[in-house]
């Protein structure tokens, strides 16, 4: 990468090349001139190429500026600059070769692009940037992502072959940070989609009221652990922590028929709720009219006739002292009797006469 | 050192070609990739080649060379990579029919095969694509509309893998796995229907509660009657004659003065004959 910004600013320079070539002799061992580079061992770089001729064009340029009689550069009155850019140089090295890890990082360390170990938090040395490069990954933190129905429905089908309306989220985090740099084209992405269709298979074998349900912590476990089989065989160095259903719902477009079904429920219960009250008041009736008989009973025994005698006249007092009475003295006479108060006709009682 | 002073402009612009030079002779493979070294549209060599089993970072990326010019490098990407097949519509052997969404995950495993069957990446992933589509689309239709939402989803799944990889091994190209991500009904009809079925199956479940909470409720007031008359019974069968009695002096009250509930009775008039038993005083006579 930092190849060609080298390049092009090697490109642009305008100072005398020997020079230059010499000066870097002082600090990088190195082949130094070019024409060497090309044909030299294959352990030099370009990097370090690329590092150098940033530094010889800087060189290159303050010693036209400041210095055009051709001095030898590691002479100290030859230049001030040039030990000011030795000190920069090195201060880049430094910088760039010491990393600090947070806790919850890994620094995958590539050299020349070739993965060659995995900084631990703390800091950590490595070669300077253009040779070794780090990259920081936070495997510690839990990422969180959100599947199923948004905006829009979603709908799956389940095993009973009804649809349901599901919404639900992966945790995870990276377990092997070169694994997850280098396996996976779109890790991410490769997530989501096998998240997806690792719900999709396990909603497709269960039922629609087992995954509305009671079923959804095994649903999620499933899920959860069927993902973590298939991003295992991809190598994607992907930790699932666990799959969360936010929402099993059926379709909208069904909705009233579940909620008349909620509905049946309560219904049916209110039933059996006012069939018990009827019934307890049916026998707390029968037993307190049983309790009465048995109460007078015990008095009848005692002395039947008066007893029977005495409630016969209670009774007759009571519903005679109540009604218009008409009594016939002459014996098979039917008498034309009033209208009483042109309501009701009276009736003639004759089961009075049943008493003894 | 004389040249140099005299002639900056071309010893910079002569250094600059080197660089460049060096730059092209010396190429970085990432860990990423894998490359073709072609010489002249021949392969020569293979850089960072996939290897099952081989560990990350231990050879092949790195610091390359070619030549100049001569070598071109042709990158190729070393990651698993994936194809996702269009939504389509497949007529399972039961003549009903099913929204498939599928992908596939594919490594290119033999970079060479696949630089002189596909030559570039898009191009591999366009035909994987149809492949993959007729595949999905040839077995499922072997299939009845159960399997597909069924356990057996992933035997089916394995089917395709199986026939996808032997087309894609002629690319070079490995096949990972193939997922049915989605079966879905398609919209229209088959939706509607399938809405209709669970709308009267919540129908149906719905009348069955409320029938069964019925039940229940007639059955716990049977259960009470039932244990009523048999206090009832047992209390009245003590003595069946003072219970006739008892029972009609209850009624005629009930019926003449009014019950416990306040209601007064209809008017009622009474037409009493002297010989009546609740006047057999009255008239002096005794008994």
């Amino acid at each position: 990468m930092n190849i060609d910004p080298g390049w092009g600013s090697f490109a642009d320079s305008k100072g005398p090349w020997g020079t230059g070539g010499s000066g870097s002799g002082d600090n990088e061992p190195s082949e130094g001139p070019w024409k060497d580079g090309s044909k030299g061992s294959k352990g030099s770089s370009p990097p370090q190429q690329g590092g150098l001729s940033s530094f010889e064009e800087f060189l290159r340029r303050n010693r036209a500026r400041w210095s055009p009689g051709g001095q030898f550069p590691g002479r100290p009155d030859g230049s001030f600059l040039l030990w000011s850019i030795v000190a920069v140089l090195c201060l880049w090295m430094l910088f760039t070769s010491t990393h600090s890890i947070a806790p919850e990082q890994r620094g995958v360390v590539t050299r020349f692009g070739r993965y060659v170990y995995t900084l631990s938090p703390g800091v950590g040395m490595t070669l300077p940037s253009p040779i070794e490069r780090v990259k920081k990954i936070d495997v510690e933190s839990i990422r969180t992502s959100d599947l199923g129905s948004g905006s829009e429905e979603d709908l799956m089908l389940t095993g009973d072959q009804n649809l349901i309306n599901i919404a639900y989220s992966v945790r995870w985090n990276i377990r092997d940070p070169q694994l997850y740099l280098f396996e996976l084209k779109d890790p991410d992405g490769t997530l989501n989609q096998v998240a997806e269709s690792a719900m999709r298979s396990v909603i497709s074998q269960v039922s629609l009221s087992d995954a509305m349900g009671d079923k959804r912590i095994e649903i999620e476990d499933k899920a959860a652990q069927i993902t973590q089989q298939i991003l295992d065989r991809y190598h994607s160095g992907i930790q699932v922590q666990g799959v969360a259903i936010k929402q099993a719902d059926p379709p909208a477009a069904v909705t009233d028929a579940f909620k008349d079904v909620q509905a049946a429920q309560q219904d049916a219960q209110k039933y059996v709720n006012r069939a018990n009250a009827s019934a307890f008041q049916t026998i707390a009736k029968a037993q307190g009219e049983a309790a009465a008989f048995d109460k007078v009973y015990a008095q009848y025994k005692l002395a039947p006739e008066v007893t029977r005698r005495r409630m016969y006249y209670d009774t007759m007092e009571q519903v005679l002292s109540k009604v218009p009475k008409t009594i016939v003295e002459a014996p098979g006479v039917v008498p034309y009797l009033p209208v009483t108060s042109g309501e009701a006709a009276p009736q003639p009682q004759s089961q009075q006469g049943q008493g003894q | 050192m004389e040249a140099v002073r005299r002639h900056p402009w071309i010893v910079a612009i002569a250094g600059a070609i080197v660089l460049w030079l060096v730059f092209l002779a010396f190429p970085i493979v990432p860990e990423t990739r894998q490359a073709v070294v072609v010489r002249f549209g021949k392969p020569e060599r293979i850089l960072n080649e996939y290897k099952p089993g081989r560990q990350i970072g231990a050879v092949g990326a790195g610091i390359s060379w070619r030549i100049p010019f001569v070598d071109q490098i042709v990158w190729i990407d070393k990651r698993i990579l994936d194809v996702d097949m269009q939504t389509q519509n497949v007529l399972s052997t039961d003549k009903r029919w099913l929204q498939v969404d599928a992908y596939a995950r594919y490594r290119i495993v033999n970079p060479l095969l696949m630089y002189v069957r596909a030559t570039t990446e898009d191009n591999l992933q366009a035909q994987l694509k149809t492949i993959l589509g007729s595949d999905v689309r040839n077995e499922l239709g072997k299939q009845p509309f159960a399997a597909l939402l069924s356990p057996e989803r992933q035997g089916v799944m394995d089917d395709i893998r199986n026939e996808l990889n032997d087309d894609a091994s002629k690319y070079g190209v490995e096949i990972v796995d193939v997922r049915i991500k989605r079966t879905d009904l398609p919209d229209g009809a088959p939706l509607q229907s399938a809405y209709e079925s669970m709308s009267t199956a919540r129908e149906q479940e719905a009348r069955s509660i409320r029938a069964e909470g019925m039940k229940k409720a007639q059955i716990v007031q049977a259960q009470a009657d039932a244990d009523a008359a048999k206090i009832y019974a047992e209390s009245y069968g003590k003595d069946p004659q003072f219970y006739d009695f008892y029972r009609a002096m209850q009624s005629y009250k009930v019926t003449f003065v009014g019950g416990a509930d306040g209601k007064a009775p209809a008017p009622t008039a009474i037409i009493l004959s002297p010989k009546d038993d609740y006047l057999k005083q009255f008239t002096g006579e005794a008994r």
